[in-house]
């Protein structure tokens, strides 16, 4: 029976992913950036849904069951300020540079903006050393998650290799039409499969206001910060969600918006479909000690497995395990589009075809690297271990540090490329040294105080920035016209 | 000036996200936390803001027609 739905459900995308195929130009515009053609519906779905990853679902219910209600507070509330925030100063702006000056990817943009290959080569190896953790964690998720529900007869192998089977095939065939379309399928999926999931259990734990009281009586500090949370992290986790600013998937996304006023409806929605995916989540998360009170460590992150199996076995259990593979999906198709799209502009036909390449060559190449990558992933998911997934935490960590680069390439004319150099090599080292310290303690803030290390790195390499910059001669202003066009 | 007003929203908002006072309030608001109910309200809050921000505060000079081509191909 759930074997039965996820095959259903597999086809589906597929099928989303074929017929986007319909409207394919095939020039490399359009396979990496849909020809800058998608409208306000499909961007919302696409920026929410490659956000959303398995971990809102499944890890942010277990994060709840240890530390309680303020997780919302902790990553989702704040992510609903920050999060549109950054798309309304930066991703309007980027995707105004990239629609007047044809860029297809980040590293592309950063190069000409400071006029400096070693700028754009720099970018280029840390961007892709922090994104593969983030591809293993998806393609380990899915496998894992899969193997849970239907409690090991399909074993985690199995389960990463259909995630990439599925994903390599829509991804491959239809770009990033084929990808957006897929991504407004699948996160309507887990939004809709989440609401339903938590309708039903917390219906067979005799309503919301039961439940709640059950594990207030018993559990009283779930319902509080308390010790939980410490000020200081709430307070300087707001720099996480700032991470979306230096995506290349998130950054590929915008790109692809007809005009600058389709982003428009998508900022006014983005915190509301923040709250209606975690608050289920992270409720669900708390109510889980009433049947499981004694999960220990990472295995609560399966509480929501586990109640799914107790109250709502069979279709349910098969409905959510699309919804999972749907949050998984949703968010490695763009990241593998993304890498994709990178080797093939910022390497292949930057130092290759020195920016000649025809447009079937640039698919060619784009569909190639989608697949070697995929293959890859899938090969180093099978042998790395299950600890991994605490790399999660330091991938976003090392995005959100490189934040003061796109600031500064936006809004600081003066700006040079030594700063730029300075500012990434900056979060390079303090990224180390803290992954180093923090990557084997649990809930690691800098001297225990609940500072993130994510604060201080950031901090670090905006005083690079702006140190180095003003200590080297300012950039020719031929070069810097281009990017500050004169508002009319 | 309205603009700049909408933009002061923002760190107001950040510094509202720190709900210092109710941290360890434990009162019940149609049977969900106070903590909880607080930050819900905050996404709503945020939702507003966003609205303001993209009705009041557009940035229209960052529109690019389809009449103007690029001007550069990307090397």
């Amino acid at each position: 029976m759930i074997l039965g739905i996820i095959a259903v459900y597999l086809a589906m995308v597929l099928f989303v992913g074929f017929a986007s195929h319909r409207l394919f130009r095939g020039t490399g515009e359009d396979y990496f950036v849909a020809s800058r053609s998608i409208g306000p519906f499909l961007l919302l779905m696409s920026l929410f849904g490659t956000n959303m990853t398995a971990f809102a679902i499944l890890g942010a219910s277990g994060e709840a069951y240890h530390a309680g209600i303020g997780v919302f507070a902790l990553m989702a509330s704040i992510s609903a300020l920050v999060i549109p925030s950054v798309f309304f100063f930066i991703g309007t702006r980027v995707w105004s540079l990239g629609k007047r000056h044809g860029f297809i990817t980040q590293v592309q943009y950063f190069r000409q903006r400071w006029d400096s290959d070693a700028v754009g080569a720099v970018l280029f190896v840390v961007l892709i050393a922090l994104l593969i953790p983030y591809l293993l964690i998806g393609v380990m998720a899915g496998g894992l998650t899969l193997s849970q529900i239907t409690k090991g007869q399909v074993p985690e192998w199995t389960g990463g290799l259909l995630v990439c089977v599925v994903v390599m095939t829509y991804v491959c065939y239809g770009g990033l039409r084929g990808t957006a379309w897929v991504n407004a399928f699948q996160t309507m999926v887990f939004t809709i499969l989440g609401g339903v999931a938590f309708w039903v259990i917390i219906g067979q734990l005799g309503g919301l206001e039961t439940a709640i009281a059950t594990v207030g009586a018993s559990h009283p500090e779930l319902l509080i910060r308390g010790e939980n949370i410490k000020p200081l992290k709430l307070l300087t986790y707001t720099c996480i969600p700032l991470s979306v600013g230096m995506f290349p998937h998130m950054f590929m996304h915008w790109l692809t918006a007809q005009r600058a006023e389709t982003f428009r409806v998508p900022l006014i929605l983005y915190p509301l479909c923040i709250a209606a995916v975690w608050v289920p989540s992270v409720i669900l998360g708390v109510v889980g000690h009433i049947d499981f009170p004694n999960l220990a460590g990472p295995a609560a992150n399966s509480v929501l497995v586990r109640m799914i199996d107790l109250h709502a076995p069979e279709v349910l259990a098969g409905l959510l395990a699309a919804g999972v593979f749907a949050a998984v999906m949703s968010s490695l198709d763009s990241q593998v589009l993304s890498v994709g799209t990178m080797f093939t502009q910022d390497v292949v036909r930057h130092y290759g075809f020195h920016g000649r390449m025809s447009e079937r060559q640039q698919v060619f190449w784009g569909r190639a690297f989608v697949a070697l990558i995929l293959t890859i992933t899938y090969i180093i998911a099978q042998v790395s271990q299950r600890s991994i997934f605490q790399l999660g935490v330091w991938s976003f960590t090392g995005f959100a540090s490189l934040f003061p680069i796109v600031v500064a390439a936006l809004f600081w004319r003066r700006s040079t490329k030594y700063g730029a150099l300075a500012s990434i090599g900056t979060v390079v080292v303090l990224w180390t040294y803290f992954l180093t310290r923090g990557w084997q303690v649990r809930g690691y803030t800098v001297g225990g105080e609940g500072i993130m290390p994510v604060a201080v790195i950031i901090l670090a390499a905006a005083a690079s920035m702006i140190v180095v910059s003003l200590a080297t001669s300012p950039p020719s202003p031929g070069v810097v016209d281009r990017f500050f066009p004169a508002r009319k | 000036m309205t603009r700049k007003l909408i933009y002061a929203l923002l760190p107001v908002l950040y510094l509202l996200h720190n709900d210092l006072w109710l941290w360890n309030d434990a009162t019940l608001i149609a049977g969900l936390p106070v903590g909880l109910v607080y930050h819900i309200g905050f996404c709503f809050a945020a939702s507003l803001t966003l609205y303001l921000l993209v009705t009041r505060a557009w940035p229209t000079h960052l529109e690019v027609l389809d009449a103007d081509t690029p001007e550069t191909e990307p090397s």
